[in-house]
């Protein structure tokens, strides 16, 4: 093959692939980028659309922690600097430093009513960690 | 003591500054040498500081805020790494060495290239010592010493993660060679076959490591975290997995550029991205700029100082890359369907990969900067990333046999046939029969072809069965790779869609179920260790006529105020049954203690095709036996 040619058919080929790249990572992204509610974005923006994944963020209310399903499912608030609160709901081990009154950051999907059933829990993880989402947060008080 | 060390890290300092004007002068013996007598002081440098930590010398401020007396001393030392300061002295350590390697073991008797190479290499320990000794200096002291240090972070208490730094970081700092080696080479226009057998090893020498580093890695969360899962699409993770694909892509590039002259200006461009990859890597994990599940002391000026010098090294390679590639030579000419069309093939695919890794990465860093706050997880790299690989691994069985130049096609227009016939089935067993989702089938039918394909090579290439053993190495590194990358998509599609989750809430007697196994809780023990106490429970695992025992814990360290979870894993033989407890919790009345309980098929499976990998391209280091060599030209 000539060298011209050759040049040809690898820009081709890559051109393709990086086309077919970028619009699967476009799809992609518009589909499951993750967005970030406090309990006061949620009052001001409304809930997502159903079933969408998305991230709950705050501190967990002290006393609000209970469980349910027989022990397997926490149930607590999570409140942050406005006088909105969102309810969640986790089935499983809460992270080593899950705690009432500390920062938490759940990954999920909210439920019609409003209340939030979490896939995932993150919590503070030692003293030099903090979940970015959270230090908006911290500094307004 | 860590005085001498901290002045030793200064001589180091100014003897990379010489091999820097040595080398670049083209002075081959003295950059060299200077590179040696470097490395030696770094190696004492680092031992001072382990001494430090093993004679919990509290007076240095990093051992005080690390360290603490009580911790088993194999922490104590892994400890002098586990930290920003520390980890930086180990990559200093790492570069260093890798130039006084590289002066004992060129051999491409051409001087002026060796000693730029070395001079490059040299300019890049100036950098990491300076960032060493001016920005996390771990030499530093405290008055008054404390009396008790503040320990190490119970999570990084396992022999996983002891390990885990050093192979990374040799994997990492391996490029800087790598990177050393493509400027000299562009520097002199002159990206060929000698050039090319140099870089390989080089290479290989950074992407094994680097290889089970990143196993360990995934291996410590996949145990330590008690989250069942071993890859978490994590930036932290995907950090290490881009210069991974960029290495994976450059070792095939390579060959290219060894073998036929081809792709020279490519596997230059790649040679230089793997380097800078690396330092993007350490610095989303060191500054901070990107939310991760896993824990490092992070400070954004650091992560500063770290973007320039990623700016200052891409600069000068990027620079240098585009003044030299157009007058790179263009090697043998090849059709498309080649064994230089299937590795090109290869390339633009690995690339394109690391590029979809990197965006989703990225992605939360620039909606952030339009105000707005998400992240990206699994979904976008299960739809991106995945297919994207799936892709070339189709096509892998069929085209790692073909010749340079130009290939016999018809023979392996049957052998996809059998490709495809073996999917299907795959497929249809899958979809009816065993009830598994038709992507879980799919991934089966690539896994067991890719295995089935490395062997059918081996084997082709052999062509008698007793001369298998016979076969150059690079033969069998091959096969061992491929086997690798098969058990790998084996194992990761048994673990992601055959794996049984159940949270259980258990008082002492009570049970409960997943996968069929049934377990009881027969009581939590308090317990305590060298520097830690901890809840444990046990529970007896049954299944028709299996039993196991398994004693899941619940630590805490006091000096660090922690706790950590200590999973209990039974291996089944076809996969793993794996405990973790959680905290007591008061449900009407009684103490339940609760549990997540998995059950991960073949979870082995994949750390073994990881392992493959990694000694595949260990084994590709060592040079072929030269009675062989025509076997190998024909191949």
């Amino acid at each position: 093959m000539r060298a011209r040619t050759r040049r040809l058919f690898t820009f081709g080929i890559a051109a393709l692939l990086v086309a077919a790249a970028a619009l699967l990572a476009f799809f992609a992204l518009r589909e499951n980028a993750n967005l970030f509610y406090t309990p006061q974005i949620l009052a001001e923006k409304g809930l997502p659309e159903a079933g969408r994944e998305v991230k709950v963020g705050g501190w967990v209310e002290p006393g609000s922690l209970s469980y349910t399903d027989s022990g397997t499912t926490l149930v607590f608030t999570v409140i942050d600097n406005s006088p909105h609160t969102i309810r969640v709901g986790f089935t499983g081990v809460a992270p080593d430093l899950f705690r009432e009154g500390q920062g938490v950051v759940a990954t999920g999907s909210f439920n019609p009513d409003g209340s939030f059933t979490a896939r995932q829990l993150l919590a503070k993880h030692d003293e030099n960690y903090q979940p970015r989402e959270l230090k908006p947060l911290e500094a307004g008080g | 003591m860590i005085e001498a060390g901290h002045f030793a890290a200064f001589l180091a300092l100014a003897l990379s500054l010489a091999q820097g004007v040595f080398g670049l002068r083209g002075e081959r013996r003295l950059a060299g040498m200077t590179a040696i007598a470097a490395f030696g002081l770094m190696v004492f440098s680092f031992l001072t500081l382990i001494n430090a930590f093993v004679t919990s010398d509290f007076s240095v401020a990093l051992v005080a805020s690390n360290s603490h007396t009580l911790k088993p001393m194999a922490y104590k030392i892994a400890g002098a790494w586990g930290n920003h300061e520390g980890s930086m002295a180990l990559w200093c350590l790492v570069t260093l060495g890798f130039g006084a390697a590289a002066a004992g073991l060129m051999r491409t008797e051409r001087p002026l290239f060796e000693a730029r190479a070395l001079g490059i290499q040299g300019l890049l320990s100036l950098g990491a010592l300076a960032y060493l000794l001016f920005a996390s200096s771990p030499y530093l002291r405290l008055d008054p010493a404390p009396f008790q240090g503040a320990g190490l972070n119970p999570l990084l208490q396992d022999p996983a993660l002891a390990l885990h730094p050093p192979m990374l970081y040799l994997g990492y700092v391996g490029y800087s060679f790598v990177f050393a080696l493509a400027a000299a080479g562009l520097m002199e226009s002159r990206i060929d076959r000698v050039w090319a057998k140099e870089a390989r090893i080089w290479s290989l020498a950074a992407f094994a490591p680097l290889t089970l580093g990143i196993a360990l890695g995934s291996y410590w969360a996949y145990y330590e975290l008690g989250w069942g899962g071993w890859w978490f699409w994590d930036p932290v993770e995907n950090a290490s997995l881009m210069p991974w694909l960029i290495g994976a892509a450059l070792l095939h590039s390579v060959l290219v550029t060894e073998k036929r002259e081809g792709f020279a200006a490519w596997t230059a461009l790649l040679a230089v991205l793997a380097f800078l990859f690396s330092i993007l890597g350490a610095f989303l994990v060191r500054s901070g700029v990107l939310t991760s599940v896993h824990a490092f002391a992070v400070d954004p000026e650091r992560g500063t100082l770290l973007l320039m010098g990623l700016l200052v090294y891409g600069g000068f390679a990027l620079g240098l890359f585009a003044l030299r590639a157009p007058k790179l030579e263009g090697g043998k000419p090849w059709t498309l369907l080649s064994r230089e069309g299937a590795l090109m093939t290869n390339n633009v695919v690995l690339i394109v990969a690391a590029l979809t890794v990197l965006l989703g990465t990225l992605f939360p860093l620039i909606a952030e900067a339009f105000g707005r706050t998400i992240s990206v997880g699994e979904p976008y790299f299960n739809l991106t990333f995945v297919p994207i690989l799936a892709l070339v691994l189709v096509l892998l069985p069929i085209v790692q046999g073909w010749a340079w130049g130009r290939a016999d096609v018809k023979g392996w227009l049957r052998w996809a046939m059998g490709g495809a016939g073996l999917v299907a089935v795959f497929a249809l067993l899958g979809v009816s029969p065993m009830r598994i989702s038709l992507g879980a089938a799919f991934g089966f039918a690539l896994g067991t072809w890719l295995v089935f394909g490395s062997l059918w090579e081996l084997k082709r290439r052999a062509i008698r069965m007793d001369r298998m053993f016979r076969l150059p190495r690079r033969v069998w590194a091959m096969t061992l790779a491929h086997l690798g990358i098969g058990l790998f998509v084996i194992g990761a599609v048994a673990e992601t869609t055959g794996r049984y989750e159940s949270t259980l809430a258990l008082a002492e007697g009570g049970s409960g179920s997943v996968a069929g196994w049934v377990l009881t809780l027969n009581e939590v023990r308090a317990i305590e260790g060298p520097n830690w106490y901890a809840d444990r429970a046990v529970l007896t695992a049954r299944k028709g006529r299996q039993n196991a025992t398994l004693e899941p814990m619940k630590r805490f360290y006091p000096a660090a105020m922690m706790p950590t979870t200590e999973t209990a894993i039974h291996k089944t033989g076809t996969g793993d049954l794996y405990a973790a407890l959680g905290e007591a919790r008061d449900v009407d009345g009684e103490t339940r203690w609760v549990f997540r309980v998995y059950y991960n098929p073949l979870v082995d499976v994949l750390y073994l095709g990881v392992v493959l990998i990694g000694l595949g391209a260990m084994l590709a280091m060592w040079p072929g036996r030269p009675s062989v060599k025509r076997a190998e030209a024909g191949a």
